[in-house]
């Protein structure tokens, strides 16, 4: 029993001591295609040397906001990353515990890349064969089965006769969602949704879900694994963020979608069909508690990291139009609000 | 079948099982071999970086100084202008596209190695000196041999021109490679020329130190009391059973104990060395209890009952006879766990070590980083100057295991004794 009140006691000592310690350091959680971006902020941020380097934890998106959302208080990180915008049921549950005002910035525009080894040749896909690549059931003939496609031209005789390879990201990854929601469930064929429907169940849901017969490879969050293994295949093929593409171009590239390629002007004006914002989203009650978060906001969003010949965009972020740019940066400074409603 | 067809087949199948031992440990040092060839043959060049010599004049014109300078005026001084001018004056370039190629041959941390540099020799104001400056990952990789220099320039993340100065420098002997203090010495970074493990050693070292403190002692009471003092019925064969048992659950619950009790209940700060030290001890616990209750059991009772036999109590009898004489079992044995502990990643990645901490921390409730956990880090980061990080980091965390599992094994064979 000594042992254990000893332990106790000890515990609630440190857990007093830290409650005691107020917070001089900027807590940073969310989403891995946003981390890398932040980091290079956060260590030029401290580098200026007023402010502690802030702490960066790469949670995955919906982690992410469910720690940011847990409460007011230097407990709570201060921001987080999103490869997505926040969803309604995670505003609900901020306003639940307290977190009602949330500042949010668009910090500008990823495009998915679906990469292949250089070594092989250019491909052109569309979001309907890919989607038939993946799907886990497709329509043939007018009737749902489980897919039947082994070879790339069982899809269409002007795809390559090669075995379908793919190698996807785990279903926690934000990457993963916007590759659900701007490929599978665009892709999706008409009659496969009236299909879904007719047999009620929900088509997006339907849509977005991917074979598990071996020709679609769960590879883990770790994007750079990814990037090794289609290196080595010429065969396989994988969808990662654009900055993956950019640091590994001697040994990947893009195939293109819809016959446009991922670029830089592509992906800011979305001519590049699978491009989308990233963002982060700022606790404003946590401004004054925990020092640096509004410097923080303002050395984001500077033009110097976020414009068109910042660091970010040597790394591989897509930087936002010029108009758009000039809103985040007024709201970043303004320190505007959204509605959490 | 005759005697002698009976001896042959018995003494053929003595040679088989031979053989298939033999085959065994040829396979598993083969594996080892192997593994160990890959990390050192992709780690060892991280113990190097690349620096491009640049010539600097620390003239007080061009650092805005008065003379006869004080400390605190040297270090508010703007770097900037004096290393963006040395840095153009190491190869001919014409416009700003250029000279943006040229600037990014170097690490973006040249302005803070020339204030460094000064600020540590001040005997330099008004006087030049060639510098080595860190040259950028791209360059380093490149001259290092990792990076393919034969492919067309749009694949390349260096371009024809800097391909092109690089050329120049080497053939001017401007490009050095010299040890990589940076390694040790700096925290986290985004660019890998700049990335150490320092705030990664310093985090391992809190979370190991408070990991002993807390585990050691407990295991040695706890074992203490259930090997000499407790009486033997159901209770304690029911805790003997769950403390072999508790040592065999997977390291990733103990994350999540750590998760729900220290940061939701008691609301320590997340990803900091307290927290992570106090899982693992609580994962190391069984682990030292077992070896250290093995180490108190091989004390022949001829030894207490002698002590007990001229009027020692039972405390004296287990204090001063018992207990030293189970020390290197039970010092062995608590080595070993905390060898364990220090490779573990799992629990720590619950309980949020698994962060981008650039300051090296001081303190063990400021975040930090562990050995393990930047390993993980740095494998999954883009730029390909990891890629020797990490194995570096793993040969650094391997050292530091097989050196504790030495010192765990001489312990126990220079203080064992036999009876």
């Amino acid at each position: 029993m000594k042992i254990i009140k000893v332990l106790i006691s000890f515990l609630a000592v440190f857990a007093f001591i830290s409650n005691v310690q107020a917070r001089d350091q900027i807590k940073i959680v969310g989403s891995s295609t946003v981390y890398p971006y932040a980091t290079v902020v956060a260590e030029t941020f401290g580098k200026t040397g007023k402010f502690k380097t802030p702490v960066i934890e790469s949670t995955g998106t919906g982690g992410g906001m469910k720690l940011f959302c847990a409460g007011v208080g230097t407990n709570h990180p201060d921001i987080t990353n999103a490869s997505r915008a926040i969803k309604s049921k995670e505003k609900a549950l901020c306003e639940k515990n307290g977190v009602t005002e949330i500042i949010e910035i668009v910090v500008g525009n990823d495009g998915i890349s679906f990469a292949h080894s250089v070594n092989s040749p250019d491909i052109d896909f569309s979001k309907e064969q890919l989607w038939r690549a993946l799907a886990h059931e497709v329509d043939v003939d007018g009737k749902l089965v489980a897919n039947p496609y082994k070879k790339w031209s069982d899809i269409d005789s002007s795809l390559p006769s090669k075995k379908i390879e793919i190698l996807i990201a785990p279903p926690t990854s934000g990457t993963r969602d916007a590759w659900n929601s701007l490929v599978m469930v665009k892709g999706c064929s008409k009659a496969a949704k009236s299909l879904f429907e007719a047999n009620g169940k929900k088509a997006k849901k339907e849509c977005a879900k991917m074979r598990e017969d071996g020709y679609a490879v769960e590879a883990g969050e770790n994007d750079t694994l990814i990037v090794q293994k289609l290196a080595s295949n010429p065969d396989a093929y994988g969808f990662f963020g654009y900055s993956y593409l950019v640091a590994n171009k001697d040994k990947i590239k893009a195939a293109a979608i819809n016959g446009v390629k991922p670029s830089l002007e592509g992906i800011q004006d979305y001519s590049y069909p699978i491009a989308r914002p990233l963002f982060f989203y700022v606790k404003k009650a946590h401004i004054g508690v925990v020092p640096g978060i509004e410097e923080f906001m303002k050395a984001f969003t500077s033009k110097k990291a976020m414009g068109p010949r910042g660091y970010l965009a040597e790394i591989g972020l897509v930087p936002l139009a010029s108009d758009k740019y000039k809103a985040i940066r007024t709201a970043a400074l303004k320190l505007e609000t959204i509605s959490i409603k | 079948m005759t005697k002698e067809e009976r001896i042959k087949k018995r003494y053929n199948a003595e040679k088989r099982f031979k053989l298939y031992g033999i085959t065994s440990v040829v396979l598993a040092i083969l594996f080892v071999v192997f593994l160990i060839h890959v990390i050192f043959s992709k780690g060892s060049s991280a113990f190097q970086k690349t620096t491009i010599n640049v010539e600097l004049n620390f003239t007080l014109d061009s650092l805005y100084l008065d003379p006869n300078p004080s400390k605190d005026d040297l270090e508010n001084v703007e770097y900037y202008d004096l290393a963006i001018e040395s840095l153009l004056k190491v190869y001919q370039v014409n416009g700003l596209k250029e000279e943006k190629a040229l600037i990014n041959l170097f690490s973006p941390d040249y302005e803070y190695e020339v204030r460094d540099f000064l600020i540590k020799n001040p005997e330099f104001i008004n006087k030049k000196t060639i510098l080595k400056l860190t040259a950028s990952d791209d360059i380093d990789q490149l001259h290092k041999g990792n990076y393919p220099r034969h492919l067309p320039e749009d694949r390349r993340r260096i371009n024809d021109f800097q391909l092109m100065m690089y050329d120049k420098l080497v053939e001017q002997n401007k490009i050095d490679k010299i040890f990589n203090n940076y390694l040790f010495q700096k925290g986290d970074s985004r660019n890998p020329e700049l990335a150490g493990i320092g705030g990664a050693l310093v985090g391992s070292f809190f979370t190991i130190i408070i990991t002993l403190l807390l585990s050691f002692p407990i295991a040695i009471f706890a074992s203490i009391y259930l090997e000499e003092f407790a009486p033997k019925n159901r209770v304690t064969d029911f805790i003997e059973i769950n403390i072999n048992n508790l040592a065999a659950v997977p390291s990733i619950v103990f994350g999540l104990l750590g998760l729900g009790i220290l940061l939701s209940t008691f609301d320590l700060p997340r990803s900091t060395p307290l927290v992570a030290g106090i899982t693992l001890a609580l994962m190391t616990l069984p682990r030292i209890i077992i070896p250290c209750r093995a180490s108190l059991k091989a004390v022949p009772p001829s030894i207490r009952e002698g002590a007990l036999a001229v009027g020692a109590s039972k405390v004296q009898s287990v204090m001063h006879h018992v207990v030293p004489l189970a020390i290197p079992g039970t010092l062995s044995g608590t080595i070993i766990g905390l060898a364990q502990a220090l490779g573990e990643t799992a629990p720590l990645i619950l309980i949020g070590m698994v962060a981008f901490v650039v300051d090296i921390p001081s303190i063990p409730t400021d975040p930090s980083a562990s050995l393990p956990v930047q390993v993980y880090l740095w494998s999954e980061q883009a730029e390909r100057g990891f890629v020797e990080k990490t194995s570096a980091t793993i040969m650094i965390l391997l050292s530091f295991l097989i050196t504790l599992n030495f010192i765990a094994v001489y312990l126990r064979q220079k203080f064992e004794r036999k009876w």
